[in-house]
């Protein structure tokens, strides 16, 4: 492989669970609810999905098991902030401490008793979800990366676009940006709201779970701690990035995924170019940020694009 | 029947403490079933969370090394809160402070009066503080751009930008390569007090109680209220609402900023990984379960410091992971979040629920 190819195939690879977790988010801002503890559902995802896959032996109630955990744990937080009107940003951080702090408890007591090392998840190798090569298509220059994935890369290809029509081309879809936009009005005009802002907090949460679960059965097979690594908060960046639609949120990924592969492959070997390594991972945090003043500058003068209007506010129906 | 919530006028007082003791009972006894769940004994546990974090001296003197940075960042996201400006930037607030005390304390002492050298490393970690705050209070002001996301994407470039600066250009020539600046020099070094914990923990209290006094008697307190509480009306009263939300952050800051500088100058005596242990985000904790009053961040940050401590002892002792102090943590917000529905609403049944008029579903 030439260099381009295996950094493109590096940076698809590393992008995979940041793609899942950005799709599930955006629907779950697209209904108004801000959810900050992304980092503990997909520590809490990939966790579950290692621990079921490891004792049955079978990937796809790894996957399962990963699904179920981020929804019931979205389903906490569309409980306390929609059922309870609590605040979005403390009860996102709330789960983020419960799943950091649950996952690595789960990581020293979920392991087999009479392993080396008793009672721990670290070090074990379980099942993992390995490149399929796609005979003939992956051998294209470059382009060929995007044939030497996984099934849960694959799979994405179509999530994507799918994610993109449900959005803006079903009836359904509209609901769900009127949701986020203005609740008000939506009620008025007979959506439910309150069962919109569950179920899109819920699906994203399942969509994290599986972000999680990429990480922990294909992209680093296996429990350690800290899986995540901050990917979580680097989702809530991807969100804004791609302005909250689903067919951009590949370019936020590419562009997060490949500077962690071009990170990897500078350390590999001696270039001549030499950019301080903190500098090159502080550019999409950087780029964030400019994304979000232009797009709010936009806003403003046009209101084409951007948040949902409602976005981190509780929505109360009746006020008397 | 059905059930109506009616928005308080002022929060209730004796909601405002029963919530949080309920809650606290409560994340006791869900982690203890938990914890019963992995065979593991909860009474137990608990006894040596609480025996590490305030059953000896030693022990209570860390579980305050822990609460200072608690407090100085709980007050700072406290005063941002009443704002209504969601600063979830306290940590990179406090990294970036570091960054600035260090510059002062090892740059600065060759040709500073050694006695200001303190001072003025501790003044310098404000002013840091204070000016990374500063810009997503402007960028919010001026063109009405998210804080929440800005502070939360600022934390990263300030922890990189730290990690630049010890890995790079300020790495100590003495220290064979090893990552973090130099030490300083004592003259910079904060003084403790109680057996590990600085000097800190007496800022901490002086400033709790000065800023209780300024947000409760002041004439700017009460506009920062008003302000917080309704923008549109502060404005027709006359109210200043840009500069004074300017200010209000930057004052958020450089108490931030200060917690990162006592961290600096206190405990490691020098800028290496290890600055940025997440005390920013627990900040936003340790202000909202103390409804952003000044005086109970205190001992909702001696609380919080004890559980991080109490999971250190349960590591040794129990050889359970110290994560689950942040079990813990998670544990007690849900029923807090939960029961924050009762502190700012109170809820009636209401009979009328069979009339036409209000036919249509119970919104809650």
């Amino acid at each position: 492989m030439d260099f381009f190819t295996a950094i493109l195939t590096a940076t698809l690879r590393s992008g995979t669970s940041l793609v899942y977790a950005t799709v599930g988010e955006t629907y779950t801002e697209r209904s108004g609810i801000l959810n900050l503890g992304l980092e503990g559902m997909m520590m809490m995802g990939g966790t579950a999905a290692f621990i079921v896959a490891y004792y049955t032996n079978d990937l796809a109630l790894g996957l399962m098991a990963a699904m179920a955990v981020g929804g019931l744990m979205a389903a906490v937080h569309a409980f306390l902030t929609v059922t309870m009107r609590a605040n979005q940003v403390v009860s996102g951080l709330a789960l983020t401490l419960f799943g950091t702090g649950f996952a690595s408890f789960l990581g020293k007591r979920m392991g087999p008793a009479d392993g080396i090392n008793p009672y721990q998840l670290a070090g074990l190798s379980g099942p993992r979800f390995s490149p399929v090569p796609i005979p003939g298509l992956s051998g294209i220059p470059v382009l060929g990366a995007l044939f030497r994935q996984d099934i849960l890369t694959y799979a994405l290809y179509l999530i994507i676009p799918l994610a993109w029509f449900y959005l803006y081309k079903t009836r359904n879809g509209l609901n769900l940006r009127a949701v986020g936009d203005d609740p008000q009005t939506a009620d008025a005009m007979g959506v439910k709201v309150f069962s919109v802002k569950y179920l899109y907090t819920i699906l994203g949460g399942m969509l994290v779970g599986l972000g999680g679960a990429h990480l922990s059965l294909s992209y680093t097979p296996g429990w350690s701690e800290n899986i995540t690594g901050g990917r979580g908060w680097i989702v809530i960046a991807l969100v804004i990035f791609s302005m909250w639609n689903p067919s951009r949120a590949i370019w936020g990924a590419l562009i997060f995924g490949g500077i962690t592969a071009l990170q990897l492959s500078l350390q590999a070997q001696e270039t001549p170019i030499n950019v301080p390594a903190p500098f090159l991972s502080m550019m999409p945090y950087l780029m964030t940020i400019l994304v979000l003043v232009a797009i709010t500058w936009w806003e403003a003068l046009s209101k084409r694009v951007g948040a949902p209007a409602s976005l981190g506010k509780s929505y109360m129906r009746e006020e008397k | 029947m059905k059930l109506h919530f009616e928005k308080r006028k002022s929060p209730s007082g004796t909601v405002q403490v029963l919530v949080p003791v309920v809650s606290f009972l409560v994340s006791l006894l869900l982690t203890g079933l938990m914890l019963a769940a992995f065979k593991v004994d909860p009474v137990a546990t608990y006894l040596a969370m609480y025996r590490g974090a305030f059953g000896s001296r030693t022990g209570f003197g860390y579980t305050l090394v822990k609460a200072i940075p608690l407090m100085l960042t709980g007050l700072g996201v406290s005063v941002a809160f009443k704002l209504r400006f969601w600063n979830i930037g306290a940590e990179g607030q406090l990294v970036m402070a570091g960054v600035g005390a260090t510059w002062v304390a090892i740059f600065w002492s060759a040709w500073m009066p050694q006695s200001l050298l303190l001072p003025a490393a501790l003044a310098m970690g404000c002013v840091f503080g204070a000016l990374w705050a500063g810009i997503p209070a402007i960028l919010k002001v001026t063109i009405k751009v998210d804080e929440t996301l800005v502070t939360l994407m600022l934390n990263y470039v300030a922890i990189l930008f730290s990690q630049f600066l010890y890995y790079g250009p300020w790495i100590d020539p003495k220290g064979q390569g090893f990552p973090g600046s130099a030490i300083f020099p004592e003259a910079a070094w904060l003084p403790k007090v109680f057996g590990p914990a600085s000097m800190g923990i007496v800022f901490a209290l002086i400033l709790a109680v000065v800023l209780w006094i300024v947000m409760n008697r002041t004439k700017w307190g009460f506009e920062l209220k008003v302000i917080g509480a309704n923008p549109a009306s502060a404005r027709y009263q006359g109210i200043a609402v840009g500069r004074n939300i300017i200010l209000g952050i930057l004052l958020s800051g450089a108490l931030c900023g200060l917690a990162g500088a006592c961290e600096v100058t206190g405990i490691g005596h020098r800028l290496q990984e290890g600055l940025s242990l997440g005390y920013g985000y627990t900040a936003i904790i340790v202000a909202w379960m103390a409804v952003l009053n000044p005086l109970a961040v205190i001992p909702v940050a001696i609380l919080m410091a004890g559980l991080l401590v109490g999971g250190d002892a349960v590591q040794m002792r129990m050889h359970l992971p110290k994560a689950m102090s942040l079990v813990l943590q998670g544990m007690i917000l849900f029923p807090m979040l939960a029961g924050s529905l009762f502190t700012e609403y109170t809820v009636r049944r209401s009979h009328k629920a069979h009339t036409p008029a209000t036919a249509k579903e119970g919104g809650a």
